[in-house]
């Protein structure tokens, strides 16, 4: 039995899968769509992190049966066409990129941050993104990212 | 320099100094960045791995017979389907490809599968039979240390031991202070899960693309265990999601070619995250009792150390390790005398192995501690007995090497003294965020402490004792579209540090062209060594750096006879070499041929330890770093918040400041972990934590403000003064941590991480 999937603003089927994949493998491996990562894989990490028929998730607990005729927005879906969103420019202009393992996920959790809460405070961004963990950078510079975003987005 | 807000990108490409975003940054922001685990391959099958249960075991049979039967399996293989040598190892190669006769650790391979899809391929490991007899492992250095004969391998337990004497071993001082000190096994935990995809090309040979900190030490070891010449297997660096000494060692690489070889198809392994704590070494486990002796005064007289380190099973990098950890004993001060006795010793816990910081984070740990034990014993200020006792250029350290680059323990010290406290947090009205426990809001101020703790490191930068250390670059300037154009080709590992832009810039800087690109790395050109100790913008910028030369060389040369003037009398000028005299010529009228040039680049020969008294010049260069810590401790619930970690540390040459502030905060975020959450706990040799459920890393919510101040103090040796800056934020961070914790609770933190029971009084 097929999967239907509404993928940044594309209808995907998925013609088989085995029962037990999650939404985050059949972003990564049978839509071709890796942006999304595979760093724990049981929801502490917020790697995967995508947008759910809006709503936050990880991709990685989310079976995908369950997204099932869902609207999802990966980290793919950010950019408008080749006009990188506000967050992403101000991620590398930063230097909130290292090896960048973790910077999907942050890209759409502080997405979803700046949705909900255009100008953030310091300790509402570290509650927001205390799901996203990154090994590289100390935070600091995501800090710099979505402190940035948040006062280009708003002028 | 101190750090400066961010801004915007600099429009002119970017040379030395320059601060710079990375050219891999905007594929890593929308999601197009290939690393190891995204890799796919027409055909692919999905290999999986069956580990060891136990801790120590006999292997009396496996039987694959229902595994080989499960519909979808393309191939079951154990130690008898290794082709070549059946151990792998950089150092000495004592780990079994697969195991064979004996597992020594939980998790070592047993055998591996390929199926065609990662469920069957797991399923099937689970089908495997493995016939073990269970052995009572040896899970304690102590243990370890007095065994006659119960061996974790025939040869013994001591996996290695340094001897370090020097000065008077019978000397005695005023004071003294003695103390037990213990760090829990650590983990690198890089997010992108250990992968790779083996791709065979029909004839009997490989390409892998994997995530690795050394193409060339894998591929020696690959090729070894493969029977197969080294032509025949190809490596390529995919994208790396971290490292930090966790991809030194082996993991998928064997595997993943033995399952392609076999099934003549593409096989691609991922480990899972639980997978990966097994799939890696870790940072050593170590017990330590360190006594100092100083006069009256303060002046530091001896030291006397012993360490036990858990090595693990298998020898991976220990012996480097141990080496290190005792060289650095003293920690950067003056000190006269030292005895110390560093064992590494084999056990069947789970093997360590490299992991930034190298053997200098433990003992960092230790002689802090005792600093601010003895200034306490002597009723001095814990910075001024820092400071009046710190290494300076020329000094000799406990192995009696002479510093000959810059030493600025003192002057650190000085700086981050001078360098402003943090404000006190409001409590009316109280900043949940603010307060131990952030908001699960458990405290509106009262039990809590605060403290500042101060501690400095020094580290070692490159490979010690005489390893033959080099990096190879292949540079080519040619003209593409009009314009001339610089390839840079080396095997180095970018693993997220910034090492491409490093490059880049180096390439830019020597050849004044702008169109620069760094291609893939690969073993189509010779060794760039590890992206370890600190070592890549050293070793492998002064190799492009040399290359670079040797192509402007050729250049001027060209352009001397175009010119008829002397090559002396010519500079390199916004695409043009232009003489003293005015005349010039453009680069593409110089660039009908291409120019290319591939060097290595070594650094100073490194000596041997002298096997009695430890003595010898082994390492190439130093870095160091100081950290003040200010932290808050509820100490009635033993919950701490980090306020702030200050910072001074000499880079000699800042290539990328932006880059390097990264750097900085990263590793001090590592070193945050260390002291406060991260532990891999081993009960009777098996893992207890093997997920981001149980082994907690720093959040954003953790990790406080960074106050850096950065010393731009030439290194003799490296490129533009640079020296390696990677590592010893991680060093000095934890052991300031607990200093401030010790400072806010009055308890005496022997043991990291620290717990919160460990802080709460009468506890």
């Amino acid at each position: 039995m097929g999967l239907n999937l509404h993928v940044n603003g594309e209808s995907l089927h998925v013609e088989t899968l085995w029962e037990g994949e999650s939404l985050l493998y059949v972003l990564r491996e049978r839509l071709a769509l890796p942006g999304s990562k595979n760093a724990c894989e049981q929801g502490e990490c917020g790697s995967c992190s995508v947008y759910l028929d809006g709503v936050l998730v990880c991709a990685c607990l989310v079976l995908a049966r369950q997204a099932e005729g869902s609207e999802v927005v990966t980290v793919e879906g950010i950019a408008d066409g080749n006009d990188l969103h506000p967050i992403q420019t101000a991620f590398v202009e930063s230097g909130a990129v290292q090896c960048g393992f973790c910077t999907p996920g942050l890209i759409v959790a502080a997405h979803d941050l700046l949705e909900r809460v255009p100008s953030p405070t310091d300790a509402e961004i570290r509650e927001a993104l205390a799901g996203n963990v990154c090994r590289c950078t100390g935070y600091e510079k995501i800090l710099d990212a979505v402190r940035l975003a948040a006062t280009r987005l708003s002028q | 320099m101190t750090t400066a807000p961010v801004k915007a990108p600099p429009l002119e490409l970017g040379r030395v100094g320059d601060r710079l975003v990375r050219p891999d940054g905007v594929a890593k922001v929308t999601g197009q960045f290939e690393y190891s685990s995204d890799l796919h391959a027409a055909g692919m099958l999905w290999g999986a791995t069956l580990r060891s249960p136990h801790a120590r075991a006999r292997i009396r049979g496996i039987d694959t017979a229902a595994a080989v039967a499960l519909a979808g399996v393309f191939a079951v293989l154990t130690h008898a389907d290794v082709p070549g040598r059946k151990t792998y190892g950089m150092e000495r190669p004592d780990q079994p490809v697969l195991a064979f006769d004996e597992v020594r650790y939980q998790g070592e391979p047993v055998a591996i599968v390929a199926a065609d899809h990662p469920e069957t391929a797991r399923l099937a490991a689970t089908l495997i039979e493995v016939d073990y007899e269970p052995l009572e492992p040896v899970v304690d250095v102590d243990w370890a240390l007095d065994q006659a004969s119960d061996h974790v391998h025939p040869g013994g337990n001591m996996l290695r031991q340094i001897r370090i004497r020097r000065g008077d071993p019978n000397v005695t001082a005023a004071v003294v202070v003695a103390g037990d000190y213990e760090v829990g096994m650590q983990d690198q935990a890089f997010l992108g899960p250990e992968s790779g995809l083996a791709i065979p090309d029909g004839t009997g040979g490989v390409d892998l693309h994997v995530a690795t900190q050394w193409l060339h030490v894998d591929h020696g070891q690959v090729i070894a265990s493969l029977a197969l010449p080294a032509s025949a297997v190809r490596m390529h660096l995919s994208g790396v999601g971290g490292a930090f000494g966790g991809r030194e060692d082996l993991s998928v690489q064997i595997h993943a070619c033995m399952l392609a070889l076999t099934t003549a198809r593409p096989v691609k392994m991922v480990y899972s995250r639980e997978e990966s704590f097994f799939g890696h070494v870790h940072r050593h486990p170590v017990r330590m009792h360190v006594e100092h002796g100083a006069e009256r005064d303060g002046t530091l007289v001896f030291v006397r150390a012993h360490f036990r380190f858990d090595g693990g099973a298998y020898t991976s990098s220990s012996p480097a390790v141990v080496a290190n950890a005792a060289s650095f004993a003293a920690g950067p001060y003056r000190m006269p005398n030292a005895h110390v006795d560093a064992d590494m010793l084999f056990t069947n816990n789970p093997p360590c192995g490299a992991m930034r910081g190298f053997g200098a984070v433990q003992v960092a740990f230790a002689h802090e501690a005792q600093m601010d034990r003895l200034a306490a014993a002597l009723k001095i200020d814990p910075v001024d007995l820092r400071i009046q006792n710190a290494l300076s250029r020329g000094d000799e350290l406990i192995i009696g090497q002479r510093v000959e680059g810059p030493a600025p323990v003192a002057e650190m010290l000085e700086r981050l003294r001078a360098m402003p406290l943090p404000e006190s947090v409001p409590t009316d009205p109280p900043e949940a965020y603010s307060m131990p426990g952030g908001i699960a809001n458990v405290t509106r101020g009262e039990g809590v402490r605060r403290g500042i703790g101060y501690a400095v490191a020094m580290k070692n930068i490159a490979f010690s004792e005489g390893f033959d250390d080099y990096s190879t670059a292949r540079v080519r300037l040619s003209v593409r579209a009009g314009s001339p154009r610089v390839e840079v080709h080396t095997a180095a590992a970018e693993c997220g540090q910034g090492l491409l832009m490093v490059q880049e810039q180096i390439a830019r800087t020597e050849l004044g062209v702008d169109d620069v690109d760094v291609l893939p790395a690969d073993t189509a050109v010779g060794s760039s060594g590890s992206t370890s100790a600190s070592r890549q913008t050293w070793m492998t910028g002064s190799a492009v750096k040399v290359a670079c030369e040797a192509v402007r060389d050729v250049l001027l040369g060209r352009a001397a006879d175009e010119l008829g003037v002397s090559v002396d009398d010519l500079r390199l000028d916004a695409g043009r070499v232009v003489a003293t005299s005015g005349t010039s010529v453009a680069l593409v009228d110089l660039l009908d041929v291409p120019i290319e040039a591939t060097r290595e680049y070594r650094h100073r020969a490194t000596g041997r330890m002298d096997p009695e008294t430890g003595q010898g010049n082994i390492h190439v260069a130093f870095a160091f770093a100081a950290h003040r810590v200010v932290a808050e401790v509820d100490v009635e619930l033993g919950l701490v918040r980090v306020v702030e970690v200050a910072t001074v540390q000499d880079v000699g040459r800042a290539i990328n400041p932006l880059a390097l502030e990264g750097q900085i905060q990263g590793g001090i975020a590592q070193g945050l972990g260390l002291a406060l959450m991260e532990e891999i706990q081993v009960v009777d040799g098996l893992v207890r934590n093997a997920s981001f459920t149980d082994y907690l890393l720093p959040t954003i919510a953790d990790m406080p403000p960074v106050r850096m101040e950065i010393l731009e103090l030439a290194q003799p040796d490296g490129p533009y003064g640079a020296n390696g800056v990677g590592e010893p934020p991680a060093i000095a961070s934890t052991a300031a941590i607990v200093a401030a914790l010790r400072d806010a609770t009055g308890m005496r933190l022997t043991r990291i991480p620290v717990r919160p029971e460990h802080m709460v009084a009468g506890s």
